[in-house]
């Protein structure tokens, strides 16, 4: 199912999010401020993906057709901007799935509490593969198949995984889903029986959406 | 009173001296300890350095205790999100936000927010000055009056 998808913040994690969608066959339209970095944007991944202007503004969110998107996503090193972008496209524009990105993990709270459900943390992330103290099973929801029945979905290893100094063959998967992608120290790698899991690897799988559960404790950490 | 300001901007600090010469108890919260010149030599109010998005500098700042907050930073979406934690996370019920953009004031007003925006404010008052018209409560001020088809 193609969706349109309007990702706001042209940084890093705005462009390589806003490539995967297109590659994914998704009409996606990227929001950039910063008109110099806009156009470089535009260079990178083709004009037609790109718009400069503010995604907290009202108008620019009416030129960007946010009246039309499946999702918005915002990804901006700035919690306020993301949180007001996501609000205003629920309540404003009635966009059914919105998904923010949340810079200062403390604000995690503050966004479920006032509706944004959908929330992904790098810092949150990253600090659970160096705390040993905290388990780092979450799969992360990168997107959705056949109406919501497969989700695409993105787990991080920390050393205390179960898949890690595994080969992918001797791992049993729940049944219908599988391993599709890893990426390693920021190269992606396809994965075939013979790849072996290390930590820190970041392992993108297709999994029954009845099934997320399952394929979550086989990711899952050590004694837990 | 127990007043909380968020941002010692213009607006911010001049609310601050106002508040604090009525004798009411204020706190201001601001990230850049430059701004505090705005107070004059001897602040008349508790001052906390920290962003107003900070849990722990709002919880230092005692905004639970608070009676009144404002936010009133130059950043549209510091002040409305600020709000939205002090209202939700601290449980205070009067708070009113500075919002430049006009149509970003207005959907919040609609959330439920206590939204001032200063353009409007401004330009009605103007415009009732000019006229010899008498000055009328906040909220016939504060909305700028143009409908944007959306």
């Amino acid at each position: 199912m193609s969706m349109y998808i309007v990702v706001v913040g042209g940084g890093n994690v705005g462009l390589q999010l806003t490539k995967r969608l297109i590659g994914r066959g998704h009409e996606v339209l990227m929001l950039e401020k910063d008109g110099r970095q806009a156009q470089k944007l535009g260079n990178l991944i083709g004009e037609s993906h790109i718009m400069q202007g503010d995604g907290c503004d009202i108008l620019v969110q009416k030129a960007a057709g946010f009246k039309r998107a499946d999702i918005v996503v915002s990804v901006t090193g700035e919690d306020e901007d993301n949180l007001i972008c996501c609000q205003l496209a629920k309540e404003v524009w009635d966009v059914k799935r919105v998904v923010a990105r949340v810079n200062d993990p403390s604000h995690e709270d503050v966004f479920r509490e006032i509706g944004i459900d959908d929330t992904v943390s790098a810092t949150g992330i990253i600090f659970s593969l160096i705390d040993q103290q905290i388990n780092s099973d979450e799969l992360i929801p990168v997107g959705h198949l056949h109406k919501g029945h497969v989700e695409i979905v993105e787990s991080f290893l920390s050393e205390r995984s179960r898949l890690v100094g595994r080969a992918v063959r001797e791992i049993s998967l729940p049944q219908g889903s599988f391993i599709v992608y890893l990426f390693r120290e920021g190269n992606g790698m396809a994965v075939n029986g013979d790849t072996t899991f290390q930590p820190g690897d970041m392992v993108v799988a297709m999994v029954p959406t009845a099934r997320a559960e399952e394929l979550r404790s086989v990711f899952s950490d050590v004694n837990q | 009173m127990k007043v909380v300001i968020l941002g010692c901007g213009r607006s911010g600090a001049s609310l601050a001296l106002q508040l604090a010469s009525l004798g009411h108890q204020v706190t201001v919260i601001e990230r850049n300890p430059e701004s505090l010149n705005r107070l004059g030599k001897n602040y008349p109010c508790r001052i906390v350095l920290g962003s107003g998005l900070d849990l722990d500098t709002l919880e230092k700042a005692d905004v639970g205790d608070c009676h009144v907050f404002f936010a009133m930073t130059r950043g549209d979406n510091t002040n409305i999100m600020a709000a939205q934690i002090v209202k939700r996370n601290f449980g205070v019920e009067r708070v009113a936000v500075k919002v430049a953009d006009p149509l970003r004031a207005e959907a919040y007003r609609k959330l439920g927010l206590f939204t001032i925006n200063a353009a409007a404010l401004l330009a009605g008052m103007c415009r009732d000055w000019m006229s010899g018209e008498e000055f009328k409560p906040i909220d016939q001020y504060n909305i700028d009056g143009v409908e944007v088809e959306l």
